[in-house]
């Protein structure tokens, strides 16, 4: 066990030797929230990567391939192709017309305090929902991983926090970026080797192996009985499991080109095409990840086995304990310690984010009028941002426990991002009507609608809830849409129409976009 | 710096060239969107609504499902790759549109 924790330190230490690297390096705002827009297509696509691929896709996945089968790889699939909305709609437009944030685009054409406003909380909040859950994971999988070193669950919440803000305060965007190249080199390597260990345990066969995973022995009331897990239906059951897939599938699909921290990737490149090409880079190394989970997901279903993992610390230890069964306690450590990198790269790339919306969006466009006050001023705000923002994240996640269900935080997250943000951002950039009252009444009604609807469905409320689907996209996101176009009609604001003309030209253009830093 | 570049926006606004790559976009992305979200979609809507269509084995033990599931990230990919060519064509026109714009 404690060479988990061995792998792991060598894992802090780096990135903390990079954090130093990046503090040097970097300065000013551009600097500090951007990286000086100098980061090249393909590290911008490692990063992307390893800002998405959080706990949930590695462990998670992994776990609910093993106990559902097909089921869980639907996850997979909705991952990767959300990256095409983030490739066709979002990304240039987003490099080119915008600074910092979503609300850069969101407030081009409105009357920016109220929109800002606006922006920053649903940013904080699908930040905060995420965040949260990274958290809980991470202490929950040191209780379980690190149990004869003495790491507690409170220690390993704390320890994570900790670094995470490290690596914002001291390194910015640029020591984030490096953080979580890293992290995907890794959960790329950790991956492979897996997936090379399932293969070769059926003789390097792809029939054998899939002659496996159609026939998995399960018990099932007390009897073995034989599953194909290739089959649908195993976690969607009717009544309501078809139309739950689907709403998932709309969270997952329109929610990543929504996700705060992925969008403000783009901005650390030098141009709209570099940002396209970092968009093809991740859907690259992101697809080839989800592909993968088919061997290291149905391989713990048919290597380990269900009885065997929920005996060992139950569904989110289904990749660790495959590791484990086929390569002892060293790979068990080295793949326990790649969940950790991976936590804490997602960790990093979340506590940026909040804090360069809360200083960029609130603090300098919402309080101070769109007008720095003092040089530096806005980064000194974001560092205290991202300090508070490790506080309360900690003291939450305590408060909370490791018995916490945080699933539900993660499709909470995906649903405020898909039914508040993505809107917000398609309005402005295509519809010239679109206006102040328009913008407020997605990003409100997105927010509101996939909050409450999250509070009444059954992975907060039990079998008998309200609202009959765990996720609440499917009728979300339309209200999104219907909340932006209500309001638009309902005002008679005609400068957002007169600026259309102008973000048009700047979202395809490129003319007058954020340069990258000479030095 | 700000006023020159308020200035360029209305010029280009006002070229025909600028409105033509913009039909040009929206022929190009509108179409592809559909489909790819149309080509997502069935598939859920497939495997919750025609289980048993979907349970087919297809190609030896791999049934429809799965390897639709497959076909997603091969359709991905390709969409990826004919979305760059496309707009690689598209910035040889804005690089025209900015031409001797961008001094400063």
């Amino acid at each position: 066990m404690t060479t988990s924790l061995g792998i792991f330190l060598a894992f802090i230490v780096a990135t903390l030797a990079i954090t130093w690297w990046a503090a040097r390096k970097s300065s000013g705002s551009d600097g500090f929230f951007a990286a000086g827009r100098r980061i090249t297509a393909w590290q911008n696509g490692l990063a992307v990567a390893g800002d998405y691929m959080s706990a949930a896709s590695f462990l998670g996945i992994a776990g609910l391939i093993a106990f559902y089968g097909y089921d869980g790889f639907m996850y997979s699939v909705g991952f990767l192709v959300a990256y095409l909305t983030v490739l066709f709609v979002v990304a240039e437009p987003l490099r080119n017309a915008g600074k910092y944030t979503m609300a850069d685009i969101v407030a081009y054409r409105m009357r920016p305090r109220p929109v800002r406003a606006m922006a920053a909380l649903s940013t904080l909040s699908v930040t905060t929902f995420y965040m949260i859950a990274q958290m809980v994971g991470a202490g929950a999988l040191v209780k379980l991983l690190l149990q004869d070193s003495g790491v507690s669950y409170s220690a390993a919440v704390v320890g994570v926090g900790i670094l995470m803000v490290v690596y914002v305060v001291f390194g910015g965007m640029l020591a984030t970026t490096w953080v979580q190249i890293v992290k995907a080199v890794l959960l790329m390597g950790g991956s492979l080797l897996l997936s090379i260990l399932v293969i070769g345990h059926f003789g390097f066969s792809l029939s054998a192996f899939f002659e496996a995973v159609t026939h998995v022995k399960v018990q099932e009331n007390g009897a073995d009985v034989v599953k194909n897990f290739l089959e649908p239906g195993m976690r969607y059951k009717p009544p309501h499991g078809p139309l739950d897939l689907l709403s998932l599938g709309v969270a997952l699909v329109l929610g990543t080109a929504g996700l705060p921290h992925i969008l403000i990737r783009f901005y650390t490149v030098p141009d709209a095409k570099t940002a396209r090409l970092s968009v093809v880079w991740a859907m690259g190394i992101i697809g080839a990840f989800y592909l993968m989970t088919t061997f290291f997901g149905f391989g713990a279903a048919t290597i380990v086995g269900k009885e065997y993992i929920l005996a060992n610390g139950g569904v989110n230890m289904s990749a660790p304990l495959l590791a484990k069964v086929l390569g002892g306690e060293i790979l068990f450590a080295f793949i326990s310690a790649v969940a950790f990198a991976t936590i804490l790269a997602v960790v990093a790339g979340l506590t940026i984010s909040a804090s360069t919306s809360f200083a960029h969006d609130f603090w300098t466009n919402v309080v101070h009028h769109g007008v720095a006050r003092s040089p530096g001023e806005e980064v000194r705000v974001a560092r205290a941002t991202a300090f508070v923002v490790g506080v309360v994240a900690i003291i939450i996640a305590i408060l909370l426990g490791p018995g916490a269900n945080v699933a539900f935080l993660v499709g909470l997250a995906f649903a405020v991002a898909a039914s508040a943000n993505l809107p917000a951002i398609v309005y402005s950039l295509f519809w010239k009507r679109f206006n102040t009252a328009g913008a407020l009444g997605s990003l409100g009604v997105g927010l509101v609608s996939s909050i409450g609807l999250i509070l009444m469905s059954p992975s907060v409320q039990g079998p008998s809830a309200f609202f009959p689907l765990d996720n609440p996209g499917l009728v979300s996101v339309p209200l999104g849409f219907l909340g932006g176009w209500v309001g638009t009609m309902l005002s008679q604001e005609t400068t957002s129409a007169e600026k259309f003309e102008e973000l048009t030209v700047r979202a395809h253009t490129g003319l007058g976009s954020e340069k990258a830093s000479t030095h | 710096m700000k006023q020159p570049t308020s200035l360029l926006w209305e010029r280009i606004a006002k070229d025909d060239r600028f409105h033509e790559l913009m039909d040009r976009k929206r022929r190009f992305v509108v179409p592809s969107v559909i489909f790819f979200l149309v080509y997502y979609f069935s598939l859920p809507i497939l495997v919750g609504y025609w289980p048993s269509l979907m349970k087919q084995p297809i190609l030896g033990p791999l049934n429809l499902a799965y390897l639709f599931a497959l076909s997603q990230f091969v359709m991905t990919w390709a969409m990826a790759w004919i979305y760059v060519r496309a707009a690689n064509k598209f910035d040889g026109v804005a690089r025209e549109l900015l031409k001797g714009d961008e001094k400063q």
